[in-house]
């Protein structure tokens, strides 16, 4: 077009155009995409109320597993117990561990090659299948404290080392993401006003990225709240509430019972009563994981960088 | 181990070694960098600086980009050590108030709390204004009034009036000039005898900029600035001596950085020895 005329409908939208259709064709198909990615946990989350609502009574909470061969009532109040003091465990031995090796890789250790191979390792051992690390807690502790006389070995301690070596790298990641947020300015900023190097990380930077530390812990509890494999044949399973307020921390040698060992026993029998309370576990499992991730992301809110 | 807060309440006027030298509108020398070379790697990056930097005065590095100002800046309080290539050559001393600080046995932490900095872009932690200010002391054992303290360095950044209501809210919430003033408060709260300034306002509006300049002719009464400046009007109007520096290509392909005059401010912006001096201070290259 030169300077003769201008011709203004060039300007206006063809809806019949070729590219204008396949606009809307991509658009639709991306949220078509978003949809189908979504359906999954809606289909889990509604199957696993309409099934499992019906049984939430409070004696569940409270009451022991039932036998075969009782037709109703029981619950599955020492599995609660059992899952939260395993993934307190977990927790205990991981966030420590998996928050300062994030430290070293991004503060201290960065650019070295040590650093570059724990990340690499850390990377593998997110992708080690978890029954795999079910076996290695059951050769590293639940053979020695059977051969040291504690016990069968079989030991909630056991279950809480294994989800703590599930949790461990997902830990490190997503603090050592939160910690690369962290500008270099600020660093520098702490260090120019004559901060030591560890003054500067546990005055400045790590709280700087803690929501971000805290959103990724708690996805490491919920993956680790659903394990099932690494319990099998670690903290195994057990019919009674552990006995912590008669033995105290001794406790924690015996085996307990947890929701996911729970839910994977009952499902698989044949008597009603339990598979209700399979369902029942089912919900109460998936609820626990919701409400950690809905308390995280409330106290967490306060987006720092 | 130098007494800070004596340094603090010695006027220069008194100083006997102002007396000395009074000749050429100078005081004592407070920093002195004496042949200083700086590598990266195996790469000269800026070759024999020598010069002295007076007690209570400010001081301006000018020159071109890449010719190592704000490098040589970070020389003096040793935060170039947080860059792992980063080396200054083996015959080169800087000193402060005498003593070599990069002699082996200096901590550069110590250093730092002496020679404060204030940064490009501003960069105030993520906490509260005051804990901003506190940071520093606090860092230092700080055991006075730690509220008069703030009171005192938000008052001698110009700050106070602005936000002495809402001292509990986040620094970053401030616009970016009061950010910036906020730094220099919390520079200024550590006590430090010298604070260096690399383009402290390359990132602030012109307003936000003169209030900054007007804070470093009240600042200067009681410390020693040196400033890294590309504004050339800045420097004629802060400063009391001016450096200009240089850059030339090397044979290996690199860019060096250089020394070419150093002086009173008037002298380097009116009657320069140096050729390329006139050139740059008249806007004709750079």
């Amino acid at each position: 077009m030169n300077n003769d005329e201008f011709n203004a409908d060039l300007l206006k939208r063809s809806p019949g155009s070729p590219r204008t259709l396949f606009g809307i064709l991509m658009t639709g198909l991306t949220f078509l995409s978003a949809g189908i990615a979504l359906l999954p946990l809606v289909a889990v989350i509604g199957f696993v109320i309409a099934k499992g609502g019906s049984r939430i009574k409070l004696g569940v909470f409270t009451e022991l597993p039932p036998t075969a061969y009782q037709v109703d009532g029981g619950g599955f109040g020492n599995a609660i117990q059992g899952t939260i003091i395993l993934v307190v465990i977990a927790a205990l031995i991981s966030i420590p561990i998996g928050v300062l090796a994030a430290v070293y890789l991004t503060e201290f250790g960065k650019g070295t090659k040590l650093a570059d191979w724990i990340r690499f390792f850390t990377n593998v051992l997110s992708g080690v299948p978890s029954i795999i690390v079910g076996v290695f807690a059951y050769g590293v502790i639940v053979l020695n404290l059977k051969n040291l006389g504690i016990g069968n070995g079989y030991s909630t301690f056991a279950g809480g080392f294994a989800l703590s070596i599930l949790m461990l790298p997902i830990i490190v990641r997503a603090t050592e993401e939160s910690l690369k947020l962290v500008p270099p300015e600020v660093r520098q900023a702490a260090v120019g006003l004559g901060a030591t190097n560890f003054q500067t990380v546990s005055w400045v930077v790590l709280p700087a990225a803690l929501p971000a530390i805290i959103t990724g812990t708690t996805l490491a509890i919920a993956r680790a709240a659903g394990e099932t494999a690494p319990l099998l044949f670690t903290a195994l399973f057990s019919q009674y509430y552990l006995p912590l307020s008669e033995k105290g921390p001794n406790a924690l040698y015996e085996p307990t019972a947890s929701l996911a060992v729970l839910v994977y026993n009952f499902a698989t029998r044949p008597f009603e009563n339990q598979k209700e309370l399979a369902w029942a576990a089912s919900l109460i499992l998936v609820l626990m994981v919701l409400l950690t991730s809905i308390i995280s992301r409330i106290a967490t809110s306060r987006k720092v960088y | 181990m130098l007494n800070l807060k004596s340094l603090f309440q010695q006027s220069p006027i008194t100083s006997p070694m102002t007396v000395n030298k009074s000749n050429v509108n100078q005081t004592e020398p407070v920093l002195r960098a004496e042949n200083v070379d700086i590598y990266y790697g195996d790469f000269l990056a800026v070759k024999g600086i020598s010069m002295d930097i007076p007690k209570n005065r400010i001081t301006a590095f000018i020159g071109p980009s890449g010719c190592g100002k704000s490098t040589l800046l970070r020389c003096y309080n040793r935060l170039n050590d947080l860059i792992k290539i980063f080396r200054i050559g083996e015959q080169s001393k800087i000193y402060y108030h005498n003593q070599n600080l990069y002699a082996p046995d200096i901590d550069p932490v110590e250093v730092r709390r002496r020679i404060g900095m204030v940064f490009q872009k501003p960069n105030p932690f993520p906490k509260s204004i005051y804990d901003n200010i506190a940071f520093g002391p606090r860092l230092n054992g700080y055991k006075g009034d730690m509220d008069e303290l703030v009171e005192r360095s938000l008052r001698g950044a110009a700050l106070w009036d602005e936000v002495k209501d809402k001292l509990k809210q986040s620094g970053l919430s401030l616009s970016g000039g009061q950010q910036q003033r906020l730094c220099i408060a919390r520079a200024i709260a550590v006590q430090p005898d010298v604070i260096l300034m690399d383009e402290p306002c390359s990132a602030l509006d012109p307003i936000s900029t003169l209030r900054v300049e007007d804070l470093l002719h009240e600042l200067k009464e009681q410390y020693t600035i040196v400033i890294v400046t590309h504004n050339m009007q800045q420097a004629s109007r802060v400063s009391d001596m001016t450096a200009f520096f240089n850059v030339e290509p090397t044979d290996k392909g690199g860019r060096m950085g250089y020394l070419v005059e150093y002086d009173r401010t008037e002298v380097i912006f009116q009657s320069p020895k140096e050729e390329s001096t006139r050139e740059y201070v008249s806007g004709r290259f750079g």
